[in-house]
């Protein structure tokens, strides 16, 4: 590799490790902080400027006190005998361990001890790719949440990136559009041995029906492939789709389910979520990939914080979950009123109803181009498509969070810029 | 269970054939080779399994835990209720916040710059805020990657050579010599003042070094600190120094490696709120990266750790940030330096009683360990012994490599009076 005008030896010393060929493959930054990147220096070029914020999935609204009223007691308890609390359990407080199984996976026969409690989704990506290793091959959706791509070509399941198809060699990329129901075809998809899966989906928004489901869950076990499955954003479902893979007959024996509770409850700063490994998966070699997980969670990984988890259990008990229920259709309404104003101003919309994310096609145009008109024009931040792979290309994903006063002014601000324009 | 039950480390892992039969269904995903490559299970848990088992077996002996380094005082007010004030601030529109740069809070970096690492040794913007050391050390070798070679210290804290088969830097497991094949153990012992002998070490990427050391207790002079960071220079290494322990110090041994010239350049440093703060169950640590620590091309490593935090972590939890900043306050840091005098008078009364019983005992003066010495013995044998004899729950040696055998760790975590009775077992057993 040639050296970089900014590396040169300017320190006198370089040490002789040679850099991982896995880091130099990635592509530019991580997509988010290149958003918010974008983000702060428009708003040092506009400083009088209010900047909306539909970018960044970034929750706004205040956590209901019942959650942080058990999370302030479990902190002042530290400070007592009886109440201090060392390590925990590196797999997750066992009462909360029993309660996400109660409550997200009644009557698939989920257990307690299946549930592996962490400091979120994007931290599991990587233990599961610690887990299964550089040996395997991955598919993902097109398009899909950056973390699936970027950690798979950490971890050396990649290829080079192909600058023309926008592509890493050697993932398999599952189009997912309004042509095919965001919904792969599944004749047409080479067998890999992990299938990266995300329903609700980040960003398009659809959730895949039982049916679709249904022919996953077959895919993999004919290919004697693993599903990792995503199912973040299950609590904004509206309409009868599965909220697991476990509700689909089979898919204890093919597929793991990471979750979290950082859009359902606030936590995106607090930090929790949860990974779930049925007993029933096997290596080919039949050696339980519950094992092998548990002994990265011990090893790589201490356990989330116990604060965090006692915030996590008062969530999921009944007044709780009632009351971020609330703040989950509080997003939902923001969701609807941004998909009706892109209705409304004749551009095609999909999403929004069973996620926090609204998928706007811009026919012919190039998604970067879109998002910089809108971010000049209205001060409003979005995600142009292509930072979810190739097939996002002519889309932007919007995001609901916000305050209600802020996505009224967004909506106001959008109908004024592209009023006729795509009539 | 007889009474002649060996104690072993218990193996985890079932057969496969076994396995193969009772399940109906298996994926065609091979098993990763690296993981079939550990030998039985990460060493605490092992631990905390026989500590179960002893409580099974004996539900009426007061089992003592000097095992698992776990902090067991009270966290000073001042820092719980900086937390619980955060949670409650979540619940209001002025207070809430969501993700957080994942680099960390700014005023907390900077804090931890200004206040660990004195006279502006380390800028706030090399200091990435992190959930603890265990997670820190496998982000790091998600940077290096799995072509580098490591040597650790023997004995040293198991998570550098797990992580290391794990990613897959290490070769088989060698029955006989009790080591994982490619990976280069420097034996430290009394014979050596606990710091290898530099001139018989082979060269390799990374040099993991833990001072003051878990589980020895000793803390590196400057002098043997400036050995090292000649031997980094002139190999061309990288050391990973683990400073976990910095704060019970009482001598003048350095509290950071870049108190030694030069050492920007080849070392990166991890430490935790943990052991410090208590924050075991909170989960609180950093890792410096100094901007002048490059690849051999010229790039450098910050960069690429910062991709990695960015992308394969989202940030420690908030809350335990702010107790972090709370911990940093002088009130707070007064506050939390007394506790950690209370586990070093714990470990002063452990090294009196060896003392008087004739055991030799090393530690226990700059770091919250003893680790005592029994010749001619078997590590895990003696742990069985006072296992079972005086219901003490120890960490065998070998547990933290083949330099680790004939010792025995003990933790000087633990309220005064277990500790003084645990002394008092002790005394009894061995006198």
């Amino acid at each position: 590799t040639p050296l970089l005008p900014d590396y040169e030896k300017k320190f006198g010393h370089n040490t002789n490790l040679v850099r991982s060929t896995n880091m130099e493959n990635l592509q530019g930054a991580y997509l988010f902080p290149e958003i918010e990147k974008r983000e702060a220096d428009h708003a040092r070029k506009y400083p009088n400027e209010r900047v909306i914020r539909l970018g960044i999935g970034d929750t706004t609204e205040p956590i209901p006190d019942i959650i942080t009223s058990a999370m302030a007691e479990r902190a002042h308890a530290l400070a007592t005998f009886e109440g201090y609390r060392g390590y925990g359990a590196e797999q997750g407080n066992t009462t909360l361990r029993k309660a996400i199984a109660q409550k997200f996976y009644r009557n698939t026969g989920i257990k307690g001890n299946e549930v592996f409690v962490s400091d979120g989704a994007q931290c599991d990506i990587s233990r599961l790719q610690m887990l299964l290793g550089s040996d395997v091959n991955v598919a993902v959706q097109d398009p899909s949440f950056p973390a699936y791509i970027d950690s798979s070509v950490i971890f050396g399941r990649s290829g080079k990136f192909e600058e023309g198809s926008g592509k890493y060699g050697n993932i398999v990329y599952m189009k997912c559009s309004p042509k095919n129901n965001f919904f792969p075809d599944l004749s047409n998809t080479s067998k890999t041995n992990v299938i990266f899966f995300c329903s609700p989906n980040n960003p398009t928004g659809n959730a895949a029906t039982r049916q679709q489901l249904k022919q996953l869950v077959e895919f993999a076990k004919s290919n004697g492939s693993i599903i990792v499955y995503d199912s973040s954003y299950a609590s904004y479902i509206s309409d009868g789709s599965p909220k697991s893979i476990y509700e689909i007959p089979g898919a204890k024996q093919v597929a793991i389910e990471v979750s979290s509770f950082s859009k359902f409850a606030g936590f995106t700063g607090v930090r929790l979520g949860w990974t779930v490994v049925p007993e029933e998966l096997h290596y080919s070699n039949g050696f339980p990939l519950i094992k092998d997980y548990d002994r990265i969670v011990c090893t790589c990984f201490n356990g989330a914080s116990n604060i965090s988890q006692a915030g996590g259990l008062a969530c999921l008990s009944t007044e709780g979950f009632q009351a971020m229920m609330n703040v989950v259709g509080y997003y939902k309404e923001n969701a609807k009123i941004i998909a009706n104003t892109f209705i409304s101003l004749g551009l095609k919309v999909y999403g929004g109803k069973n996620a926090p994310y609204i998928w706007v096609h811009f026919p012919g145009q190039s998604s970067w181009d879109v998002f910089n008109e809108i971010l000049e024009k209205t001060h409003i931040v979005t995600i142009p498509g292509t930072g979810f792979g190739p097939a996002g290309e002519e889309y932007i994903r919007l995001s609901a969070f916000g305050h209600r006063e802020s996505i009224l002014e967004a909506s106001r601000r959008l109908r004024s810029l592209y009023k006729w324009k795509y009539m | 269970m007889s009474a002649n039950t060996s104690f072993h480390p218990l193996l985890i892992e079932a057969s496969l054939k076994a396995q193969k039969k009772r399940a109906d269904f298996c994926t065609k995903v091979p098993r990763n080779v690296n993981l079939e490559k550990l030998r039985n299970g990460y060493l605490f848990p092992e631990i905390s399994m026989h500590e179960l088992r002893h409580v099974e077996k004996y539900p009426d002996a007061k089992l003592i835990s000097l095992g698992i380094g776990d902090t067991t005082e009270p966290i000073p007010e001042i820092i719980s209720s900086s937390m619980a004030d955060f949670a409650l601030g979540l619940s209001t529109y002025g207070g809430y916040r969501g993700y957080g740069p994942e680099q960390g809070n700014k005023a907390l970096r900077k804090a931890i710059s200004k206040i660990m690492y004195k006279d502006g040794l380390v800028k706030d913007t090399e200091v990435f805020i992190s959930d603890g050391s265990q997670c820190d050390i496998t982000r790091l070798q998600l940077v290096l990657g799995s072509k580098l070679t490591v040597a650790v210290q023997d004995p040293s804290f198991p998570a550098y050579i797990d992580s290391s088969v794990i990613i897959g830097q290490a070769g088989n497991f060698e029955e006989e010599a009790r080591k994982y094949q490619n990976i280069e153990y420097m034996n430290c012992g009394p014979k050596n003042s606990f710091f290898p002998d530099l001139s018989t070490t082979s060269k390799t990427d990374i040099i993991f070094f833990c001072s003051p050391n878990n589980p020895t207790g000793h803390a590196a002079t400057r002098n043997q600190l400036e050995l090292l960071v000649e031997f980094a220079r002139e190999n061309g290494s990288i050391i990973i120094f683990d400073s976990a322990y910095a704060t019970y110090i009482k001598d003048d041994s350095p509290r950071s490696i870049f108190e030694i010239p030069g050492a920007r350049e080849v070392a990166i440093e991890i430490s935790s709120f943990s052991k410090f703060a208590g924050f075991t169950g909170i989960r609180l640590g950093w890792t410096v990266i100094p901007n002048e620590l490059l690849f051999s091309n010229g790039f450098p490593v910050i960069k690429d750790f910062n991709r990695i935090v960015c992308t394969c972590f989202n940030g420690a939890s908030n809350i335990a940030q702010a107790g972090g900043l709370a911990c940093l306050s002088s009130e707070g840091f007064s506050a939390v330096q007394s506790v950690v005098d209370y586990y070093m008078y714990n470990a002063k009364i452990l090294v009196k009683t060896f003392a008087y019983l004739g055991i030799k005992a090393y530690g226990g003066t700059n770091a919250p360990y003893v680790w005592v010495h029994f010749p001619g013995s078997k590590s895990w044998e003696i742990f069985g012994k006072i296992l079972e004899k005086a219901h003490i729950i120890t960490v065998p040696g070998s547990g933290f490599g083949p330099g680790g055998e004939e010792y025995l760790r003990l933790g000087a975590f633990g309220h005064r009076e277990m500790i003084l009775e645990a002394c008092k077992r002790l005394e009894n057993l061995f006198i």
